[in-house]
């Protein structure tokens, strides 16, 4: 379905702002390939001006197959998430029919930088980065805490079900890259035993954290790959180092300390995690990286994407390929 | 090959034009501009370091596997023999001769990264 999503905006914006509110200002945000955001402002007589966001499904969803959540489960997390002190994107409107823009949610906007590349090196944010590695860790375990909402409707996965789903979309493209045939092996071999699992952010990394320059963490952005598993997952995850933004010495984000995030984590009551954990899951995170690197590239070769964005994701393969061979050469 | 000029001068040619017409841009074509000009940077580095990387790629391989062969042949094989499990993270030089190769092909995709 194509939805003209300019068109449709003044009809929403009366919805939530009243018959004589007006659209003010809207504009798509860069980046997201499967989903659109949209930033946009609702004025009415008499009322302060609200800046608001758009999240919409572009691409056809199938909830059987898919890893993401629809945009009602996201809106059903970040309501779980918020409840335990977790910070979220207020929740504003979940979108119907009579909204004409197919499938999406609007949220407050929250003031902060979600650039990771500007997170990591800009001076406006010198003063709070060193603090930013512990709050991840606060939030990962009040994230951790939370009883997974019913209607989300969430998966279940772990390490070696990550792993062997990963690898069984390696081999659907064809392609032959030893780093990764030897890492898909080298992990299964050392994989960390299973622990009780709990709900899980999904995507938990620098890029989708709302940074404000003074306070820190404001909001965890994108719950569309929220699920169930092990609590390692968020924690590794957030220290791939393809999004520490050029400054590998900073292993969380590009901002802070593994020692932090894990002191923050327990600070805020979660079960201790040894870092061999993290590391594991960080590598099986560069791994996943990779793979998806190389079915972006698939989807533009088979034609689903024409994007000039989609075949120079494959060209990523190498850089996680570099950290892989570096974390095995480290020893997991 | 022509030299007057030669085809990375043409890719880079046209990658400073994207560039040029960039601030003219709304945010999102402007991003895909960007990806246009940096896709313009690969093909430039492939073809003035992709034929000695493959060369030096392949040099590691015979070595790797003890035997000669063509890079695509040689690569298959590796990665039979990893999948296999008849090499692994402990068979001699294997580990330093993928870092070297993946870094040869980083300097191609994307130079500037920082690896872990």
């Amino acid at each position: 379905m194509s939805v003209d999503v300019l068109t449709a905006l003044p009809a929403l914006a009366r919805r939530l702002g009243g018959a004589d509110a007006v659209l003010a200002g809207a504009e798509r945000l860069s980046g997201g390939a499967s989903m659109e955001t949209w930033s946009f402002s609702v004025e009415a007589p008499g009322a302060p001006r609200r800046d608001l966001i758009l999240r919409r499904r572009s691409a056809p969803f199938d909830p059987e197959t898919s890893r993401s959540t629809s945009l009602a489960a996201e809106a059903a997390l970040i309501a779980a998430v918020s409840a335990r002190g977790a910070p979220a994107p207020p929740l504003v409107h979940v979108c119907d029919e009579a909204d004409g823009l197919g499938e999406c949610h609007v949220t407050q906007k929250v003031a902060g930088e979600t650039l990771g590349r500007r997170i990591v090196s800009d001076p406006r944010f010198d003063a709070v980065r060193p603090k930013l590695a512990r709050q991840c860790g606060e939030v990962l375990a009040q994230i951790h805490a939370t009883p997974p909402p019913p209607e989300a409707n969430l998966k279940t996965s772990d390490f070696l079900a990550e792993l062997a789903r990963y690898e069984e979309t390696y081999r659907s493209t064809g392609a032959e890259r030893p780093v990764l045939e030897l890492s898909f092996k080298h992990l299964k071999k050392h994989a960390p035993p299973p622990v009780e699992p709990v709900l899980l952010h999904g995507d938990f990394r620098n890029g989708n954290l709302m940074i404000h320059p003074e306070t820190g963490v404001a909001a965890v952005l994108d719950w569309e790959l929220s699920h169930i598993g092990d609590p390692a997952e968020d924690l590794g995850w957030i220290c791939v180092n393809s999004w520490r933004f050029g400054r590998p010495d900073r292993p969380v984000g590009g901002f802070g300390d593994y020692a932090e995030l894990l002191a923050g984590y327990e600070a805020a009551g979660g079960a201790p995690i040894p870092l061999s954990r993290v590391r594991a899951w960080q590598a099986l995170g560069s791994l996943k990286w990779g793979v998806m690197c190389l079915m972006m590239y698939m989807s533009w070769a088979t034609g689903t994407e024409v994007s000039v964005e989609r075949p120079m994701i494959g060209r990523r393969v190498s850089e996680t390929e570099a950290d892989l061979v570096h974390i095995l050469e480290a020893g997991l | 090959m022509i030299t007057h000029p030669r085809t990375e001068e043409l890719t880079e040619a046209v990658a400073r034009w994207v560039d040029s017409i960039r601030p003219q841009l709304g945010p999102r074509e402007a991003f895909l501009a960007r990806v246009a000009a940096n896709v313009l940077g690969v093909v430039g580095r492939e073809l003035t370091l992709g034929p000695a990387a493959q060369a030096a790629a392949t040099d590691r391989l015979i070595v790797l596997l003890d035997h000669g062969g063509g890079y695509a042949e040689l690569n298959s094989e590796l990665c039979q023999r990893l999948r296999e499990g008849t090499m692994d993270a402990t068979t001699p030089g294997l580990l330093a001769a993928l870092k070297a190769n993946v870094l040869d092909q980083l300097a191609i995709d994307q130079p500037n990264y920082r690896h872990e």
